[in-house]
Order: structure tokens, then sequence, then C-alpha cells
């Protein structure tokens, strides 16, 4: 009765096999390697990329042991493994100066970092070690939230020049355009032309809803985006702010950066790692958006400005220098428009400077607004952190065809440099903040992981003493099923790529503690049927089988728990249940099956069984 | 190996309402306390910054302290972290300054007294995310109840669906309570650990609430506190077992799993001991107070039960 079929045995069999083979990447540690990523959105990293490093460094006799190249999200990366570190630095060397023959204006950022040093044939097959979590490794970690309304701001903005220029191109004649808070207002001197740019608006613009109104004798018209457009501009900021966040993160050379979407307006960024901890911060933290407008420095707004009056359709600020000046809300162009920016130097002054490249539809905008506004002066601001700053503010001298526009003023090389990485790796959609950030050392890392590893060996040695001793064999197999467990489990992890952390690490310690449950469930009911006096071959078969129902129902409670901790938990806690869950399900494979196949095979043969070994079965004195 | 060696049933429900009196105290004393004293919650859900840095010798907490007050905070604290070494220096929110640049003067200012501190971990949360949490703990906890209601009811009977939880919730309480009263420190990871106390008690009352069926279809005769009786002393050698061995790993982790895993490890024993006994004292003892009956659990025409088809 005690027999299973061979397909079972084989089933065992191949999930320890599995079992082994995906728990082996973990083993094998991490090698040192050079990773290739582009430094500017312009450069595209693919496979000719990997060949032509492979080249380099066959020229140089340098010694890989393996390359790659990796998709990761919508930038490519390659990356070349290494047998020591010092070959690594050596390799470094080769590329940086095969790939950037001109430091000053680097086209690829060549960096440091690890990589899983398992044997290409497992992966190959698809065995990759798990995640370490931050907590394990060391690294930065960040929640970011995007200003929805700041980004509705931004496109109300933009909105009012469409429609400015709606009207212009239908000729109708409106006093003017603004935006007020989050609202399009324009204004008409008849109720014609206003019913006139109602028709005309509603037709060229269908993702805006239009309200006419009176306020004194001016004809209003009021246009707010409608639900679906504004959940679209909500979802386009928060797309354009993980593409933008991951060039910058590109720049900075992480290697298995995570960038992920976590609900309607937070950004999750994790560099493992990161050892300049206040650099990652300051080039994620920092929001830098380009606006260019126009400076009114008409007569009549100097004397605003001298009184201490802001007029209406203008903004106060300051330059470089402290000088107040008064722009027009109106945008010329934003950091949508821009190409490309590269730090460099004024011809002239020698001054440092941020030379811009604009795309098609911005050189146009720019050359229209220079050649209109000869004589007058443009702004150049730098949005950072909702602060804005005004760069730059030149008498326009002549028509400035071509989109090439040199930033200089009062700044110095590194920050001339720092300024166009930030615009060149493209603005954000919408301002954003850290909401929530740890920082853990590299050295508490490795502490982390030594203390979790230890903790859970300590306890295993310690239950698999105490269980062989209570149950002698029965013991041992118990035993050899919640190491056939933690097996499985660390497989089940690897294959999912889990992030493994520190509370993971709690959750293996738990789970083993609470999957020998199962067995002295078994094991006690395999007793009692002895003790009732039982053959053992019957008492075996009853024992697992009465036991599997408790088993079960106390399993599938144990599950609900877990499954409410993954819906509902963050961080910590998630990283808790997503192990707990999965090692209750490994568990209860690992004990009804695992260590009844090791029952079957050791005591199913035996047709005489007279005594099984699984401690002393003391039986009361019948009174 | 044997420990336990028992000669006939034991009469656990002759003492249930002692038993459940010493549960009541105590869980009213855990409201007390909770009430009363409050949770010292970590920053995760408060908001603030914390530091740990680590210095080559042992480190000087006043000094700490006075770099830190010169920096114009009033309300932080420093203290000693694990080793003599290690400084833990919480910080609260400052509208005025930016997680990265709070973080980073505080630093400066201790390099500037001792320039070979080395900075182990940040954590910054804003207010905003404190709140969430707070929100989804509860909500975890109340699908958690309706989820291990629902599935006893199903599987069991609703009297034991409703002794099962308020038995488990009161061992959570009483946890909540020795955080309260000690003010451990009440961080994420705990959370988790009482949530898994609770799941981890309920099992141990499906266990028995399981005997409790079996022993209703093999003893016909018996009476409900006899059937009860005899389950427990059933199941209590493989109780004492099994959370002796789940003790053991935990107890693994309190010493050899660092400061993050020292209040789990905490929480966990102290729900691993009061989840016994409210599976064996109360959970039982409120199924019969609730009226169980052996019509409630076995229904002779239905073999819902794997467990009870002998072959």
């Amino acid at each position: 009765m005690n027999r299973y079929p061979l397909w079972k045995y084989l089933t065992v069999l191949a999930a320890l096999i599995i079992g082994l083979l995906y728990t082996l990447p973990n083993f094998f540690g991490e090698s040192p390697a050079v990773q290739i990523a582009g430094a500017k959105t312009s450069v595209k990293i693919d496979n000719s990329v990997l060949a032509r490093a492979q080249q380099v460094l066959a020229e140089r006799g340098i010694e890989s042991t393996g390359a790659f190249y990796e998709q990761n999200g919508p930038v490519g990366a390659v990356r070349i493994r290494f047998a020591t570190p010092d070959i690594q630095l050596a390799a470094k060397d080769a590329l940086e100066k095969a790939f950037n023959p001109n430091p000053e204006d680097p086209d690829y950022t060549i960096a440091l970092n690890l990589l899983s040093a398992s044997p290409n044939w497992l992966t190959a097959i698809g065995a990759r070690p798990m995640y370490l979590g931050l907590d394990l490794r060391g690294g930065v970690h960040f929640l970011l939230e995007v200003d929805m309304q700041g980004a509705l701001t931004g496109r109300y903005d933009s909105l009012a020049n469409d429609v400015r220029s709606s009207l212009r191109d239908a000729r109708i004649p409106v006093s003017g355009v603004e935006r007020s808070d989050h609202s399009v207002v324009a204004r008409f001197e008849s109720e014609q032309s206003r019913d006139d740019a109602v028709s005309e608006l509603r037709r060229r613009m269908g993702d805006m809803a239009f309200t006419t109104g009176t306020s004194g004798d001016s004809f209003l018209l009021t246009g707010v985006l409608t639900e679906t457009a504004i959940a679209q501009v909500q979802a386009h900021a928060l797309r354009q702010n993980i593409v933008t966040l991951h060039n910058r993160i590109n720049e900075l050379g992480v290697a298995e950066p995570v960038i992920q979407q976590q609900g309607a307006d937070r950004i999750i960024v994790q560099l493992p790692g990161v050892q300049d901890v206040a650099k990652a911060k300051e080039i994620l933290g920092r929001t830098a958006t380009l606006e260019i407008r126009m400076v009114d420095d008409s007569p009549s707004a100097m004397a605003a400005l001298s009184s201490g009056n802001v007029p209406f359709g203008l903004e106060r600020y300051t330059d470089s220098d402290g000088r107040p000046l008064l722009l027009r809300r109106q945008v010329v162009l934003t950091g949508e428009n821009l190409q490309d920016a590269q730090p460099g130097r004024d011809q002239q002054t020698q001054q440092p400077s941020v030379n811009l490249t604009l795309d098609a539809k911005g050189a146009r905008i720019f050359r229209d607004v220079t050649r209109d506004n000869v004589g007058k002066r443009m702004a150049i601001l730098l949005f950072e952190n909702n602060k804005g700053q005004v760069v730059t503010a030149p008498v326009i001298r002549g028509e400035i065809p071509g989109g090439q526009v040199q930033i200089s003023g009062s700044m110095n090389a590194q920050e001339a440099s720092d300024i166009a990485l930030l615009l060149r790796a493209g603005s954000l959609a919408a301002p954003m903040s850290i909401i929530e950030e740890r920082t853990i050392g590299p050295s508490l890392g490795a502490d982390n992981i030594k203390m979790g590893f230890n903790s859970t060996l300590y306890g295993f040695l310690a239950i698999a003493v105490f269980i062989i001793l209570y149950y002698h064999l029965f013991g041992l197999f118990s035993t050899l099923g919640l190491a056939f467990n933690v097996l499985l489990l660390l497989a089940v992890l690897s294959m999912l790529q889990a992030t493994l952390t520190l509370p993971g690490i709690a959750a293996i310690a738990l789970t083993l503690g609470m999957a020998i449950d199962a067995n002295v469930l078994i094991n006690e009911r395999i007793r009692e049927e002895l003790r009732a006096g039982l053959p053992p071959q019957q008492a075996i078969f009853h024992g697992f089988d009465r036991a599997w129902g408790t088993i079960l129902d106390s399993n599938l409670t144990t599950l609900i728990v877990g499954i409410a901790l993954l819906a509902f938990g963050s961080g910590p806690v998630r990283g808790f249940a997503v192990v707990h869950c999965i090692g209750i399900l490994t568990s209860m494979f690992s004990s009804v099956v695992g260590v009844r196949a090791l029952a079957n095979l050791w005591y199913g043969r035996q047709r005489k069984l007279q005594s099984i070994s699984i401690g002393q079965i003391w039986k009361p004195k019948q009174d | 190996m044997e420990f336990f060696r028992i000669h006939r049933t034991i009469p656990f429900m002759r003492h249930a309402l002692v038993l459940n009196l010493i549960s009541l105290i105590t869980f009213l004393l855990a409201v007390f306390f909770i009430a009363t004293r409050g949770f010292h919650l970590s920053i995760e859900f408060t908001g603030g910054t914390v530091m740990e840095v680590h210095y080559p010798q042992a480190a000087q907490i006043e000094e700490v302290r006075s770099a830190v007050g010169s920096l114009g905070y009033s309300d932080f604290q420093v203290q000693n972290f694990g080793t003599s070494q290690d400084v833990m220096i919480r910080l609260p929110v400052r509208e005025d300054l930016g997680s990265a640049a709070q973080s980073e003067t505080v630093l400066e200012a201790l390099k500037a007294q001792s320039p070979d501190v080395e900075l182990r971990r940040v954590e910054f949360v804003g207010p905003q995310v404190g709140q969430e949490l707070v929100t989804n703990g509860l909500l975890a906890l109340l699908f958690v109840v309706i989820g291990i209601m629902v599935y006893l009811g199903l599987r069991f009977e609703w009297k034991f669906a409703v002794a099962g939880v308020v038995a488990n919730l009161h061992d959570v309480i009483i946890i909540l309570g020795f955080f309260a009263f000690f003010q451990w420190e009440f961080s994420l990871a705990v959370l988790a650990g009482v949530l898994a106390v609770l799941g981890y008690s309920v099992n141990e009352s499906v266990v028995i609430m399981d005997r409790i069926r079996e022993n209703f279809r093999k003893q016909r005769t018996a009476s409900v506190q006899e059937v009860i009786n005899s389950a427990i002393t059933q199941t209590i050698s493989r109780t004492v077992i099994t959370h002796g061995s789940t003790q053991m790993m935990v107890l693994s982790m309190f010493f050899f799993g660092g400061p993050t895993l020292h209040n789990f490890s905490l929480a966990l024993t102290i729900g691993i001991w009061f989840g016994i006994y409210s599976s064996v004292f109360v959970a039982a003892a409120l199924a019969m107070w609730l009226g169980v009956k052996r019509e409630d659990l076995v229904k002779p025409v239905k073999k819902d039960d794997p467990a009870a088809e002998v072959p």
C-alpha cells in the first residue's frame, strides 16, 4: 500500500533536479564586469556595439569571460564579464579610449560593475540568480511622486498657445488668451467673435470643453480639458518621467537599475551598488526643465517693475546677477523641442556655455521669434524643483536659423556640464519630489546577508537535531523534506527572478519553522495509529492520509494571510509576503509528496514490516 | 524519546472559565496600554529621517548629539544601535529641507567632528507615505479576518469561524499591547510579523478544530465537552513540538538576525505563545459556549472531508 507508481518518484526526482539547477546560480557569486551604455539619447546601443567592443578587446589581447547585449526598458546596454578586477580595469581603460576618443564629449558611458558569475550553460536554460534587494547588496531606493498639478499646468500653458494660434489662423479678433489656474480663458470684444471662436475651437480642439460667460464689457470663453484628456496628460507625464529617469540613470552608469511605476502618480527608483549617493540624488532629484520666454522691456512694464507691481500676463523673475526682470507668461519654447545639449565654451569670451540643438519644429519657432523680435530681449529659464531661474537674457541681434542656440551666463564649467546633462537627459514632463528614500551602505548589506543566512542556518540545524532525536528515521525524512523545501523555494524564487530582501530571508526562516508542522502532524499521526495497534504499513498509510486534511486546512488559512500581505503590503512587507506565499506551497509539496516518497522508498517494499523507526511509542496501560 | 505520556484525556474545558478570564484580563490590559501609551512607531509610519552611522572606535554619543543639535534640530534622537560603534539618529520631517539636504548636512557636521565616520544607512519617509501604510495595514487586517471567517465558515461551521477569529484577534491585540507597554519600536517588519502571527495562530486553531470534527464522527456517544477535551489532548504533543520547532527558528532570528529582525522575532515569539494559549483554551471554549453540536459538523450524507474516508 505504501508504494508510489514510477511517475510519482520521477516527479519528485524532476522537482529535485530542477530545484538544484535553478538554485545553483545563486552560489556562483558575482564577477567583475564592464557596462557600456549610451551617454546621449541619439546614441543607440545594439549588437554592433557589442561586436565593436569585442573587437577592441581582442586587439588589445584582453580576455573576457562572456559578453552580451541586453535591453533594459527603452535603452540597451552591453555588458562584458572578466575574470579578475585587474583585467576589468584594463578593459575599461581600453574601451574608454576606443569608444570615447574625445573625453570632453563622451558618446558612451563605460562603467564598472558586477555580473552574475554563473556559467553560460546555466544562463542559457534561464537559470539566473535571485535578485538581491538593496538591503542585502547596498544602494539607494527612492520613491518619487510626480506632481500631477504641475503636469496639468504645463499642459494648459501649451494649450493657451494653441488657442492663440488657432484663433490667429482663423482670423478671429481676440483681446487676450491666458491660462488661469487649470483653464484657458480667452477674452473677446464682441459676442460675435466669441461665438465664432467657440465653433472654431470646438472643431479644432476635441479634447477640451468650452463654456461661455461675460465679465464687464468683455465676453469670455473658458476651456477646460475633458476627464479623459486629463487622464491622458497624467499617464503621458508619468511615462515621460520614467523614460527621462531611465536616460539619466544610464548616464550614471548603474547596472540593473529598477525604475517602476507604482500607483497612478509614483515611481520607484532603485540603484543597487551606487556609492556616490549624493550625486545620484542630485541628478534624480533635480527636475530641470527649459523654457524660453520673451522679456517685456516696454516703458510701462519698467514703470510697473520699479513700483513693485506685476502687470497681468507678466511674471517677475530675477536674473543671475539679481536684477529683476518681467517675463511674458507665454512660453516660446520648452525642453520638449530640445534635441541635444552639450557643454562648451563661448568662442569670443571663453566663458563656459551650454550649446543647445533644437529639433525641426523648435528651430522653426525659434527662427520666427528671433526674426520678429530683433532688438528685444529673450530669457532662457531653467526650472529646477519648481523654481525658475533666468540663466541668461540676451538681446536678439538678428534672426537665428538652424536651431543652434548657445546659453552663456555666469556659470562655471562644472555647472555648464551639469546643466547640459540635465537638459540632454530629457526634461521631465512634470516636477517630482522624493517622498521616500532608503540608502544602505555596502558593508551593511553584506552584514545583513550574513546575519540572515546564519540565523536561518542555525535555526534549521536546531530543528534538524531535535526532530531526528525525537522521530529517528522519520525525523531524518522530515529534515530531508525540509531541505528539499528550501531548495524548491529558492529555485522558484530564482525562476521568478524575485527580489530577495532581509524580510524575505526572515520569511524563509519562518516558513521552515512552520513547514515542520506538516511533518510533525504526519509523524504524530503515525505514532498514534501505531499506538492504536495498527501494523506499521497501515500506520504509515493512515498517518499520511489523515494528516493531509489538517495540513491542507492549516496551510490554506496561512495562505490567506500571505495573500492579504501581498495585496496590501508595501516595501518590506511585500518582500516578506512573496516568499511566505511561495514557501507555503513548496512546503506542502515537499512534506506531503517528498517525504512520502522517501518513506515509501524505504519501507514500501518490505512486505513483512515489523517496526518502523519513528522514536519511542509509549502505550498507556489499559486500566 | 517521547515527551507526552498522557494516561487519560485531560479535562481542559473544566477550567475554561478561569482560563478565559485570564485571557480577558490580559486582553483588557493590552487595550488599556495601547490606549494610554500608544506605539513607538518607526519613521516608516510617522515620516522623518533615520540615519545609521558607524565609527571605527566607540562613538561619543554626546558629541554626536551636540553636532546634530547645532544644526537647529530640537526633536531628534541619538542612540547606540547594536554595538557601541554604531549610532542611530532619528530626525523629524522638516518642510524647509529636502530629504537629500537633511542627511547630507548631518553627515557633514559629523564628519567635521571625526572624519572617519561611515554612513551605513539613510531612510527618509515623507509624511504622505506613513498614512497610507496605516490604511493598508488595517485593510490587510480586515481582509485577513474576512478571508479566514469565510474559509472556516465553509470548511467547518460559523461558530468555529467566529471563535477562531475572536481568539486570534485577541492574540494580535496582546502582541500590540506588549509593544505599547514596553515601547518597543513598531516597524513595518513588526507589522508583517503581527499579521503572520494571525495566520500562524489560526493554523493552530484549525488543527484542533479538525480533530474536534473527527472526534465527533468517531465518538458517537461522547458529550461535546468530552470531544473537545479529547481533541486537545490528542493534539497537545503535536502542538508543543511544532511550536517548539518554530520557536527555535524564531530564537535563532532573534539572536543572530541583527537589529532589523529583532523586533520581528519578538512579535513572533509573543504571538507563538499566545497563539497556543488562545487556540487551546480560548477558541475551543468559545466554540463550546457558542453551542457547537455534533450535527453542525457531522453531516452523514455528505462526505466533505477526505480525512474521514477510511478506505
